[in-house]
């Protein structure tokens, strides 16, 4: 028995020992805790920090909504040193207090932003938030099933596409698209135009094969389906996949959005997510982290690494035309009660 | 009696995951959410004809699963139980073993099996019989509860049939009763207990469901528990659905305590009419 019990415990010591001294016998003298989207960082630049930053003992975990992400940072034990939330979601939790300002003079990569995705509305002084990605919205369509141009969302409610057409499950982008076809603002907190916009929905609904999230993708690679309301990123990853496929951001307008890397005020590591920020800064690593996960960057200087064949590319790097037509979200105040309650009865009818 | 003692880590469970968790719920049902006071408004709102609807459609689903679940679980036990006892274990294997699997992945196969490209579908298009629309129906979303809690229906009734002394079934035979008075008269009335937290066990978990009808019904069968966890992450809690969400969880509380009492009943009943456990 007390051989046993020696035996156990040289082994765990053994154990123990070598966890101390993996990653290259450097003594992990910093943590990192890391809250990002799923499928939204290439995994080799994760690997790539750690074998930098070999000190660094990086903690990474997925989250599939802006809304659980709010959660999990409201948690008053939270533990996150780094965010990836998205522009009207900082809005939200600016006015909460959930931040910590941003230093940017730490940031020695921070210049190679594009101008153009600083100072926008959500942090007109930018400082909360560094720019991270952005996209737009728009209409994943199979050319093997659609045959008439797809440049309007009016082609969602077209019957000859019946239980062939997959809508967003979530709230804003699926009243955006119908807010738009009215001609209405997305940001709108006008009751009547929220009515008339799940009216319209409710209309549609009959057609609607299925509301789902990121199993679209995977869905409209297969032929499952017609058309699907994508973020682009989502949709420049499946016109690789299946080259049957095409992106279009409607001719009305649609919605254009902007991910940001942000600082928990509640962050016991904040010089380690300063130099995470920085590294995914970096013009080479931004570079690599666009070409993988599709979504388009607002680094300059990445976009001059990046193959010519991916900046001709209409999804990933949308005309100035297209962006000007699309519009931001923005944190609606109490009017989102409206939204949630139009969006609740037309799911449970 | 120290014996007594070992109830302890029993009492602590139920106190902080059970009894804790359920006042929380009474707490946010019954409170506003702007200033904390007592209000019937989080009550009156989960209460809506929209809510309603969704109730019914979840209890229309959880009893049309049930219904499946015993009739496909019953006869299956009672062949597992005639059974030698260790061809029974290998084959009760059979469907125990899926369980083990995350009840996610179990589900998403379903999705490959019902896709309008999915196996059926290939199958169909190959015998030149043409598509048909599975995925994203309510026909799929019951499919996926009963095949997830199928296992929950079977294990309480071969249980009791398996326990079921033979003699019963041998003085009822040597009394004269046919092969089908034996089960009409005698088996089936001993396992009704067995029968009842059959029940429970489906009913229960199929009513509370979510993700089911999300992934198999394409969200648009918007279920209670659905329902439930879109109040506490969507809406959140800032506008106020935390507290709606503590509301439509605790009718579903009530709804559920009622029919444990109804089951409780029976099984109850039946104990008296001379069940020999």
């Amino acid at each position: 028995m007390k051989k046993i019990a020696l035996l156990l415990t040289a082994v765990l010591l053994a154990v123990a020992l070598v966890g101390c001294t993996g990653g290259g016998g450097v003594e992990k003298t910093m943590s990192l805790y890391v809250l990002n989207w799923g499928d939204y960082i290439d995994e080799e630049i994760l690997e790539a920090f750690r074998k930098e930053y070999s000190y660094i003992d990086v903690h990474y975990d997925t989250m599939t909504s802006n809304e659980e992400m709010i959660i999990r940072l409201q948690s008053t034990d939270s533990i996150y040193d780094l965010c990836f939330p998205s522009d009207y979601i900082i809005t939200k939790l600016i006015k909460q207090g959930l931040l910590a300002e941003v230093d940017t003079s730490r940031l020695t990569n921070y210049g190679n932003i594009d101008k153009r995705f600083l100072s926008l509305e959500f942090d007109p002084e930018n400082r909360y938030s560094v720019p991270y990605h952005w996209g737009t919205v728009g209409i994943l369509y199979n050319t093997t099933m659609v045959d008439e141009p797809v440049n309007s969302w009016d082609i969602l409610w077209n019957e000859k596409y019946d239980d062939q057409i997959y809508m967003y499950d979530s709230v804003r982008d699926s009243m955006m698209v119908a807010l738009t076809k009215l001609g209405y603002s997305s940001n709108t907190t006008d009751e009547a135009q929220i009515l008339e916009a799940e009216a319209l929905l409710k209309q549609q609904k009959p057609l609607v094969a299925a509301y789902g999230t990121d199993d679209l993708r995977d869905r409209m690679i297969s032929g499952s389906g017609a058309l699907a309301v994508t973020y682009s990123g989502d949709a420049y990853a499946a016109v690789i996949e299946n080259p049957d496929l095409d992106f279009a951001v409607p001719d009305e307008g649609s919605n254009i959005w902007f991910d940001n890397m942000i600082i928990p005020k509640s962050s016991k590591n904040v010089d380690a997510a300063y130099l995470f920020i920085d590294y995914l800064l970096r013009a080479d690593v931004a570079a690599a982290n666009a070409s993988y996960i599709g979504y388009s960057t607002p680094n300059k200087a990445a976009m001059e690494l990046l193959d010519a064949e991916m900046l001709e590319n209409d999804v990933f790097n949308p005309s100035q035309d297209t962006i000007d037509r699309c519009n931001a979200f923005v944190d609606l105040g109490e009017a989102e009660k409206l939204y949630h309650s139009a969006w609740t009865r037309l799911k449970a009818e | 009696m120290k014996r007594k003692y070992f109830a302890i880590p029993y009492a602590v469970w139920m106190l902080v995951l059970i009894i804790a968790p359920m006042i929380l719920i009474m707490m946010y049902a019954f409170t506003g959410q702007a200033d904390g006071a007592f209000t019937l408004d989080n009550i009156k709102e989960a209460l809506n004809p929209v809510y309603m609807k969704v109730l019914l459609r979840s209890l229309e689903l959880a009893v049309i699963s049930t219904v499946i679940c015993l009739f496909l679980g019953y006869p299956i036990a009672y062949f597992l139980s005639r059974m030698p006892a260790r061809r029974a274990a290998i084959l009760s294997m059979l469907f125990i073993v899926p369980m083990w699997m995350n009840f996610l992945l179990r589900t998403y196969a379903w999705m490959n099996i019902l896709d309008t490209n999915g196996l059926i579908n290939q199958l169909l298009v190959a015998l030149d019989l043409g598509r048909v629309k599975l995925m994203n129906t309510q026909g799929a979303v019951v499919v996926g509860m009963v095949y997830n809690y199928l296992p929950f229906m079977i294990l309480p009734i071969y249980n009791i049939l398996q326990k079921m002394p033979k003699e019963s079934i041998e003085a009822a035979q040597d009394l004269g009763s046919t092969d089908r008075q034996v089960f009409t008269k005698v088996v089936f009335p001993l396992s009704i207990p067995g029968v009842i937290s059959g029940i429970t066990m489906v009913f229960i978990p199929t009513i509370t469901t979510f993700a089911i009808s999300r992934l198999l019904g394409g969200s648009q069968f918007m279920l209670y528990g659905d329902l439930i966890e879109n109040q506490f992450l969507s809406v959140g809690q800032a506008n106020g659905g935390w507290h709606v969400g503590a509301a439509l969880s605790f009718i579903m509380m009530v709804l559920v305590f009622i029919c444990m009492a109804i089951a409780n009943h029976f099984d109850k009943g039946e104990e008296n009419g001379g069940t020999m456990i």
